[in-house]
Protein backbone atom coordinates (compact mmCIF):
# COMPACT_ATOMS: atom_id res chain seq x y z
CA UNK A 1 0.00 0.00 0.00
CA UNK A 2 0.99 3.60 -0.07
CA UNK A 3 0.22 6.39 2.08
CA UNK A 4 -1.35 9.95 1.12
CA UNK A 5 -1.31 13.01 3.13
CA UNK A 6 -4.42 15.66 3.25
CA UNK A 7 -2.49 18.92 4.33
CA UNK A 8 -6.00 20.42 4.95
CA UNK A 9 -7.78 17.71 6.84
CA UNK A 10 -6.13 19.34 9.99
CA UNK A 11 -5.66 15.34 11.87
CA UNK A 12 -2.00 14.75 12.96
CA UNK A 13 -0.10 13.37 10.32
CA UNK A 14 0.92 10.01 12.01
CA UNK A 15 -2.79 9.31 12.59
CA UNK A 16 -3.94 9.75 8.80
CA UNK A 17 -1.29 6.82 8.69
CA UNK A 18 -3.41 5.04 11.41
CA UNK A 19 -6.47 5.38 9.68
CA UNK A 20 -5.50 4.80 5.90
CA UNK A 21 -3.80 1.19 7.11
CA UNK A 22 -7.32 0.59 9.43
CA UNK A 23 -9.16 1.49 6.33
CA UNK A 24 -6.95 -0.76 3.80
CA UNK A 25 -7.70 -3.52 6.51
CA UNK A 26 -11.45 -2.87 6.19
CA UNK A 27 -11.41 -2.85 2.27
CA UNK A 28 -9.55 -6.25 2.61
CA UNK A 29 -6.33 -4.24 0.56
CA UNK A 30 -4.35 -5.39 3.67
CA UNK A 31 -4.25 -8.81 5.33
CA UNK A 32 -2.52 -10.68 8.24
CA UNK A 33 0.82 -11.07 6.98
CA UNK A 34 1.08 -8.65 4.82
CA UNK A 35 4.01 -6.22 5.37
CA UNK A 36 3.08 -2.14 6.04
CA UNK A 37 5.80 -0.05 3.99
CA UNK A 38 8.85 0.23 5.55
CA UNK A 39 9.90 3.34 7.52
CA UNK A 40 12.37 4.73 5.13
CA UNK A 41 10.00 4.42 2.13
CA UNK A 42 7.04 6.32 3.69
CA UNK A 43 9.64 8.65 4.93
CA UNK A 44 11.64 8.78 1.22
CA UNK A 45 8.06 9.29 -0.47
CA UNK A 46 6.20 11.55 1.84
CA UNK A 47 9.07 13.87 3.15
CA UNK A 48 7.57 13.13 6.74
CA UNK A 49 9.56 12.55 10.08
CA UNK A 50 10.77 8.83 10.41
CA UNK A 51 9.66 9.36 14.15
CA UNK A 52 5.99 9.95 12.94
CA UNK A 53 5.80 6.70 11.03
CA UNK A 54 7.54 4.78 14.22
CA UNK A 55 4.78 6.42 15.88
CA UNK A 56 1.88 5.44 13.81
CA UNK A 57 2.63 2.00 13.71
CA UNK A 58 3.36 1.72 17.73
CA UNK A 59 -0.56 2.81 17.63
CA UNK A 60 -1.40 0.16 15.13
CA UNK A 61 0.94 -2.59 17.52
CA UNK A 62 -0.67 -0.91 20.53
CA UNK A 63 -4.06 -1.20 18.73
CA UNK A 64 -3.40 -5.18 18.09
CA UNK A 65 -3.41 -4.92 14.21
CA UNK A 66 0.24 -4.84 13.66
CA UNK A 67 3.41 -6.28 15.01
CA UNK A 68 7.18 -5.48 14.49
CA UNK A 69 9.27 -8.08 13.69
CA UNK A 70 12.94 -6.92 14.48
CA UNK A 71 15.03 -6.54 11.75
CA UNK A 72 12.56 -7.27 8.92
CA UNK A 73 9.64 -4.46 9.69
CA UNK A 74 6.09 -4.63 10.61
CA UNK A 75 3.39 -6.32 9.38
CA UNK A 76 -0.53 -6.59 10.02
CA UNK A 77 -1.31 -9.13 12.68
CA UNK A 78 -5.15 -8.68 12.73
CA UNK A 79 -8.22 -8.04 10.05
CA UNK A 80 -10.75 -5.06 10.44
CA UNK A 81 -14.47 -6.67 10.20
CA UNK A 82 -13.08 -8.24 6.72
CA UNK A 83 -16.05 -8.40 4.56
CA UNK A 84 -15.30 -10.56 2.17
CA UNK A 85 -14.99 -9.01 -1.63
CA UNK A 86 -18.68 -10.52 -2.67
CA UNK A 87 -20.21 -8.52 0.94
CA UNK A 88 -18.64 -5.84 -0.62
CA UNK A 89 -20.15 -5.70 -4.10
CA UNK A 90 -23.16 -6.11 -2.79
CA UNK A 91 -22.71 -3.76 -0.42
CA UNK A 92 -21.80 -1.44 -2.99
CA UNK A 93 -24.91 -1.98 -4.93
CA UNK A 94 -26.76 -0.97 -2.27
CA UNK A 95 -25.39 2.10 -1.71
CA UNK A 96 -26.18 2.85 -5.46
CA UNK A 97 -29.35 1.74 -5.42
CA UNK A 98 -29.75 4.55 -2.23
CA UNK A 99 -27.36 7.35 -3.86
CA UNK A 100 -29.77 7.14 -6.82
CA UNK A 101 -32.68 7.55 -4.46
CA UNK A 102 -30.81 10.75 -2.75
CA UNK A 103 -30.35 12.38 -5.78
CA UNK A 104 -34.15 11.93 -7.16
CA UNK A 105 -34.76 13.58 -3.63
CA UNK A 106 -32.13 16.53 -4.42
CA UNK A 107 -29.59 16.14 -2.71
CA UNK A 108 -26.50 17.36 -3.68
CA UNK A 109 -23.15 15.31 -2.92
CA UNK A 110 -22.02 18.05 0.30
CA UNK A 111 -25.95 16.93 1.41
CA UNK A 112 -25.56 13.16 0.90
CA UNK A 113 -22.30 13.29 2.92
CA UNK A 114 -23.73 15.60 5.71
CA UNK A 115 -26.29 13.00 6.18
CA UNK A 116 -24.24 10.11 5.51
CA UNK A 117 -22.15 11.82 8.93
CA UNK A 118 -24.90 12.53 11.17
CA UNK A 119 -26.76 9.33 10.63
CA UNK A 120 -23.41 7.44 11.49
CA UNK A 121 -22.84 8.96 14.50
CA UNK A 122 -26.31 8.55 15.67
CA UNK A 123 -25.35 5.07 14.58
CA UNK A 124 -22.61 4.82 16.49
CA UNK A 125 -24.08 6.50 19.69
CA UNK A 126 -26.28 3.75 20.46
CA UNK A 127 -23.12 1.40 20.15
CA UNK A 128 -20.75 2.46 22.83
CA UNK A 129 -18.32 0.20 23.00
CA UNK A 130 -17.53 0.56 19.30
CA UNK A 131 -13.79 3.00 19.33
CA UNK A 132 -14.36 3.90 15.33
CA UNK A 133 -15.97 7.23 16.55
CA UNK A 134 -13.92 8.43 19.22
CA UNK A 135 -12.62 12.55 18.78
CA UNK A 136 -9.24 12.53 17.42
CA UNK A 137 -8.88 15.91 18.18
CA UNK B 1 20.07 11.83 25.57
CA UNK B 2 20.76 15.13 24.49
CA UNK B 3 22.48 16.24 21.53
CA UNK B 4 23.12 20.11 22.35
CA UNK B 5 23.36 21.64 25.70
CA UNK B 6 23.52 25.14 26.13
CA UNK B 7 23.28 26.90 29.66
CA UNK B 8 22.86 31.19 29.84
CA UNK B 9 24.30 30.90 26.03
CA UNK B 10 24.96 34.78 24.89
CA UNK B 11 26.77 36.17 22.18
CA UNK B 12 27.23 40.48 21.57
CA UNK B 13 27.98 42.39 18.79
CA UNK B 14 29.07 45.53 19.78
CA UNK B 15 26.29 46.92 22.32
CA UNK B 16 23.82 44.70 20.61
CA UNK B 17 22.84 41.17 22.45
CA UNK B 18 22.21 39.09 19.36
CA UNK B 19 21.55 36.18 21.63
CA UNK B 20 21.06 36.23 25.47
CA UNK B 21 20.33 34.00 28.18
CA UNK B 22 19.33 31.28 26.57
CA UNK B 23 18.90 28.04 28.38
CA UNK B 24 18.34 24.32 26.16
CA UNK B 25 18.67 20.96 26.47
CA UNK B 26 18.04 19.39 22.31
CA UNK B 27 17.37 15.65 22.45
CA UNK B 28 19.47 13.51 20.04
CA UNK B 29 17.19 11.52 17.15
CA UNK B 30 14.59 14.39 16.53
CA UNK B 31 14.21 17.01 14.18
CA UNK B 32 14.72 20.48 15.85
CA UNK B 33 12.44 23.19 13.81
CA UNK B 34 14.27 26.53 14.96
CA UNK B 35 11.82 29.49 14.31
CA UNK B 36 11.63 33.06 14.73
CA UNK B 37 11.43 36.53 13.17
CA UNK B 38 14.39 37.73 10.99
CA UNK B 39 16.84 39.05 13.14
CA UNK B 40 16.04 37.22 16.35
CA UNK B 41 18.91 35.50 17.18
CA UNK B 42 18.36 32.07 15.27
CA UNK B 43 21.55 32.27 12.85
CA UNK B 44 23.90 33.32 15.56
CA UNK B 45 22.76 30.04 17.67
CA UNK B 46 23.39 27.48 14.70
CA UNK B 47 27.02 29.40 14.13
CA UNK B 48 27.59 28.84 18.03
CA UNK B 49 26.67 25.42 17.55
CA UNK B 50 28.34 24.57 14.70
CA UNK B 51 31.59 26.20 16.16
CA UNK B 52 31.71 29.48 13.40
CA UNK B 53 31.14 31.86 16.58
CA UNK B 54 32.25 31.93 19.91
CA UNK B 55 30.09 32.62 22.63
CA UNK B 56 29.95 35.86 24.70
CA UNK B 57 28.58 34.36 27.60
CA UNK B 58 28.00 31.00 29.19
CA UNK B 59 28.66 27.40 28.11
CA UNK B 60 27.33 25.30 25.02
CA UNK B 61 28.51 21.86 24.26
CA UNK B 62 27.44 18.97 21.46
CA UNK B 63 26.95 15.72 21.12
CA UNK B 64 28.52 13.90 24.23
CA UNK B 65 29.53 17.08 25.90
CA UNK B 66 32.23 18.24 23.76
CA UNK B 67 32.51 22.03 24.22
CA UNK B 68 31.37 23.37 20.38
CA UNK B 69 34.40 24.09 18.01
CA UNK B 70 36.40 21.96 19.49
CA UNK B 71 37.48 19.39 17.04
CA UNK B 72 35.38 16.16 18.20
CA UNK B 73 32.59 18.43 17.94
CA UNK B 74 33.77 19.85 14.61
CA UNK B 75 33.51 15.94 13.57
CA UNK B 76 30.40 14.84 14.28
CA UNK B 77 28.51 17.73 13.05
CA UNK B 78 27.82 19.10 9.06
CA UNK B 79 26.46 22.43 8.28
CA UNK B 80 24.57 23.72 5.00
CA UNK B 81 25.11 27.50 5.68
CA UNK B 82 21.63 29.64 4.13
CA UNK B 83 23.63 30.58 0.94
CA UNK B 84 24.61 26.82 -0.22
CA UNK B 85 28.45 27.21 0.22
CA UNK B 86 29.51 26.24 -3.24
CA UNK B 87 32.00 26.75 -5.87
CA UNK B 88 30.25 27.75 -8.62
CA UNK B 89 32.76 27.22 -11.10
CA UNK B 90 34.06 23.54 -9.76
CA UNK B 91 32.17 20.06 -11.40
CA UNK B 92 30.24 18.19 -9.14
CA UNK B 93 32.93 15.94 -9.29
CA UNK B 94 35.77 18.15 -8.16
CA UNK B 95 32.97 19.58 -5.19
CA UNK B 96 32.86 15.94 -4.04
CA UNK B 97 37.27 15.03 -4.51
CA UNK B 98 37.73 18.53 -2.86
CA UNK B 99 35.43 18.24 0.18
CA UNK B 100 36.40 14.17 0.48
CA UNK B 101 40.11 15.83 0.81
CA UNK B 102 38.97 18.67 3.86
CA UNK B 103 37.46 16.35 6.09
CA UNK B 104 38.61 12.96 7.95
CA UNK B 105 35.77 10.71 7.76
CA UNK B 106 34.24 11.37 3.96
CA UNK B 107 31.97 8.65 2.20
CA UNK B 108 32.70 9.04 -1.61
CA UNK B 109 31.01 6.04 -2.56
CA UNK B 110 27.44 7.28 -0.75
CA UNK B 111 28.15 10.75 -1.98
CA UNK B 112 28.23 9.65 -5.56
CA UNK B 113 25.63 6.95 -4.88
CA UNK B 114 23.27 9.70 -3.68
CA UNK B 115 23.87 12.42 -6.53
CA UNK B 116 23.29 9.74 -9.41
CA UNK B 117 19.53 9.03 -7.69
CA UNK B 118 19.25 12.26 -7.88
CA UNK B 119 20.28 12.54 -11.53
CA UNK B 120 23.21 15.39 -11.37
CA UNK B 121 25.51 14.94 -13.65
CA UNK B 122 29.28 14.93 -12.21
CA UNK B 123 30.63 16.64 -14.89
CA UNK B 124 28.23 19.66 -14.81
CA UNK B 125 29.37 22.89 -12.88
CA UNK B 126 28.33 23.58 -9.86
CA UNK B 127 26.81 26.99 -11.10
CA UNK B 128 24.99 25.64 -13.98
CA UNK B 129 22.40 23.56 -11.17
CA UNK B 130 19.51 24.31 -10.74
CA UNK B 131 18.69 25.95 -7.05
CA UNK B 132 17.11 22.52 -6.02
CA UNK B 133 20.34 20.71 -7.61
CA UNK B 134 22.58 22.89 -5.73
CA UNK B 135 20.58 22.65 -2.51
CA UNK B 136 20.88 19.03 -3.01
CA UNK B 137 24.81 18.54 -4.25
CA UNK B 138 25.25 20.85 -0.64
CA UNK B 139 22.91 18.58 1.53
CA UNK B 140 24.78 15.43 -0.04
CA UNK B 141 28.74 16.43 0.86
CA UNK B 142 27.31 17.37 3.94
CA UNK B 143 25.86 13.72 4.75
CA UNK B 144 28.37 11.97 2.95
CA UNK B 145 30.31 13.34 6.30
CA UNK B 146 28.31 10.98 8.06
CA UNK B 147 27.30 13.40 10.80
CA UNK B 148 25.74 12.86 13.92
CA UNK B 149 24.04 15.99 13.68
CA UNK B 150 22.91 17.69 10.66
CA UNK B 151 22.74 21.51 10.88
CA UNK B 152 20.32 23.70 8.28
CA UNK B 153 19.95 27.06 8.05
CA UNK B 154 16.66 27.76 6.02
CA UNK B 155 18.10 25.64 3.47
CA UNK B 156 14.69 25.14 1.38
CA UNK B 157 13.86 29.02 1.65
CA UNK B 158 14.76 29.74 -2.15
CA UNK B 159 13.41 26.22 -3.65
CA UNK B 160 10.11 25.41 -5.49
CA UNK B 161 7.79 23.14 -4.02
CA UNK B 162 8.73 20.04 -5.14
CA UNK B 163 12.53 20.36 -4.93
CA UNK B 164 11.54 21.56 -1.22
CA UNK B 165 9.74 18.20 -0.83
CA UNK B 166 12.77 16.67 -2.51
CA UNK B 167 15.14 18.36 0.04
CA UNK B 168 13.34 16.79 3.51
CA UNK B 169 12.89 13.38 1.77
CA UNK B 170 16.72 13.44 1.50
CA UNK B 171 17.18 14.71 4.90
CA UNK B 172 14.34 12.47 6.74
CA UNK B 173 15.27 9.32 4.42
CA UNK B 174 19.00 9.89 6.25
CA UNK B 175 17.59 10.34 9.78
CA UNK B 176 15.73 7.04 9.03
CA UNK B 177 18.37 5.11 7.76
CA UNK B 178 21.61 6.84 10.15
CA UNK B 179 20.07 8.10 13.03
CA UNK B 180 20.74 11.25 12.62
CA UNK B 181 19.77 14.23 14.55
CA UNK B 182 18.92 17.60 12.36
CA UNK B 183 18.44 20.93 13.52
CA UNK B 184 16.88 23.13 10.74
CA UNK B 185 16.33 26.87 11.10
CA UNK B 186 12.98 28.11 8.79
CA UNK B 187 10.31 30.15 7.82
CA UNK B 188 8.44 27.77 6.40
CA UNK B 189 6.27 27.81 9.27
CA UNK B 190 3.44 24.76 7.48
CA UNK B 191 5.83 22.59 6.03
CA UNK B 192 7.38 22.42 9.66
CA UNK B 193 4.08 20.11 10.54
CA UNK B 194 5.13 17.42 8.82
CA UNK B 195 9.25 17.47 9.91
CA UNK B 196 9.41 18.63 13.41
CA UNK B 197 9.75 16.70 16.38
CA UNK B 198 10.74 19.41 18.53
CA UNK B 199 10.03 23.41 18.58
CA UNK B 200 12.53 26.17 20.25
CA UNK B 201 10.91 29.36 19.14
CA UNK B 202 13.11 32.48 19.42
CA UNK B 203 12.07 36.43 19.72
CA UNK B 204 14.32 39.00 20.18
CA UNK B 205 17.60 37.18 21.23
CA UNK B 206 15.26 35.10 23.63
CA UNK B 207 14.27 31.68 23.87
CA UNK B 208 10.48 31.53 24.18
CA UNK B 209 9.00 28.13 23.83
CA UNK B 210 10.97 25.25 23.92
CA UNK B 211 9.20 21.59 23.63
CA UNK B 212 8.25 18.49 21.94
CA UNK B 213 6.09 19.19 19.19
CA UNK B 214 3.22 17.12 20.56
CA UNK B 215 3.06 17.99 23.64
CA UNK B 216 3.12 21.68 22.58
CA UNK B 217 0.05 21.20 20.37
CA UNK B 218 -1.52 19.48 23.47
CA UNK B 219 -1.17 22.23 25.89
CA UNK B 220 -2.61 24.92 23.64
CA UNK B 221 -5.65 25.46 22.37
CA UNK B 222 -8.15 28.57 20.55
CA UNK B 223 -10.74 28.66 22.18
CA UNK B 224 -14.12 30.94 21.06
CA UNK B 225 -15.35 33.20 24.35
CA UNK B 226 -14.68 36.26 25.48
CA UNK B 227 -11.23 36.14 28.14
CA UNK B 228 -13.25 36.27 31.30
CA UNK B 229 -15.04 33.45 30.72
CA UNK B 230 -11.63 31.81 31.03
CA UNK B 231 -10.46 29.14 34.11
CA UNK B 232 -8.16 30.35 36.32
CA UNK B 233 -4.21 29.87 35.11
CA UNK B 234 -4.75 30.12 30.95
CA UNK B 235 -1.92 31.93 30.16
CA UNK B 236 -3.67 33.55 26.96
CA UNK B 237 -0.81 33.87 24.01
CA UNK B 238 -2.95 35.90 21.68
CA UNK B 239 -6.42 37.91 22.85
CA UNK B 240 -8.74 39.07 19.68
CA UNK B 241 -11.95 39.61 21.13
CA UNK B 242 -13.91 36.62 20.98
CA UNK B 243 -10.57 34.18 20.16
CA UNK B 244 -8.73 33.27 23.11
CA UNK B 245 -5.40 31.51 22.37
CA UNK B 246 -4.30 30.12 25.19
CA UNK B 247 -1.55 27.72 27.26
CA UNK B 248 -3.70 25.45 29.44
CA UNK B 249 -2.19 24.61 32.79
CA UNK B 250 -5.68 21.99 33.34
CA UNK B 251 -8.27 20.86 30.95
CA UNK B 252 -10.98 22.84 29.86
CA UNK B 253 -14.01 22.74 30.78
CA UNK B 254 -15.94 20.97 28.54
CA UNK B 255 -18.60 23.65 27.96
CA UNK B 256 -16.24 25.96 26.29
CA UNK B 257 -15.91 25.40 22.94
CA UNK B 258 -12.09 25.50 21.42
CA UNK B 259 -10.58 23.50 18.75
CA UNK B 260 -6.89 22.53 18.83
CA UNK B 261 -3.97 24.86 16.84
CA UNK B 262 -1.04 23.87 14.40
CA UNK B 263 2.69 24.88 14.36
CA UNK B 264 2.01 27.48 12.41
CA UNK B 265 -1.09 28.84 14.22
CA UNK B 266 0.86 28.74 17.75
CA UNK B 267 4.20 30.10 16.14
CA UNK B 268 2.25 32.94 14.72
CA UNK B 269 0.53 34.01 18.13
CA UNK B 270 3.98 33.67 19.99
CA UNK B 271 5.67 35.77 17.25
CA UNK B 272 2.97 39.27 17.66
CA UNK B 273 2.75 38.64 21.31
CA UNK B 274 5.20 41.38 23.04
CA UNK B 275 6.21 40.24 26.36
CA UNK B 276 8.08 37.40 27.61
CA UNK B 277 7.52 33.93 28.05
CA UNK B 278 9.20 32.02 30.38
CA UNK B 279 11.10 28.99 28.28
CA UNK B 280 8.81 26.70 29.79
CA UNK B 281 7.72 22.80 29.32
Amino acid sequence: MEFRLDPASGVPTYLQLVQQVEQALRLGYLKPGDQLPKVREVVAALAINPNTVLKAYRELEHKGLAAGRPGRGTFVEASLGEPTLPALTDLRRGLKTWLAKADAAGLDDDGIVALVTSTMRDFRQRRPDDERGRDVG
Amino acid sequence: MSIIEARGLGRRYGKRWALEDCTLSLPEGRLVALIGPNGAGKSTLLNMIVGLTAPTAGELTVLDGHPAGSPAALDGIAFVAQDMPLYRNLTVADMVHLTRNLNVSFDTAAANRRLADLGIDPKQKAGKLSGGQQAQLALSLALARQPRLLVLDEPTAPLDPLARHDFMATVMTAMAEDGISVILSSHLLAELEKVADHLVLIADGRVRVDGPVDELIDAHRLVTAPRGALPQGCDVIESSGSHQLVRLAAPLPAALPSRPVGIEELTLAYFRQGTLIGAAS
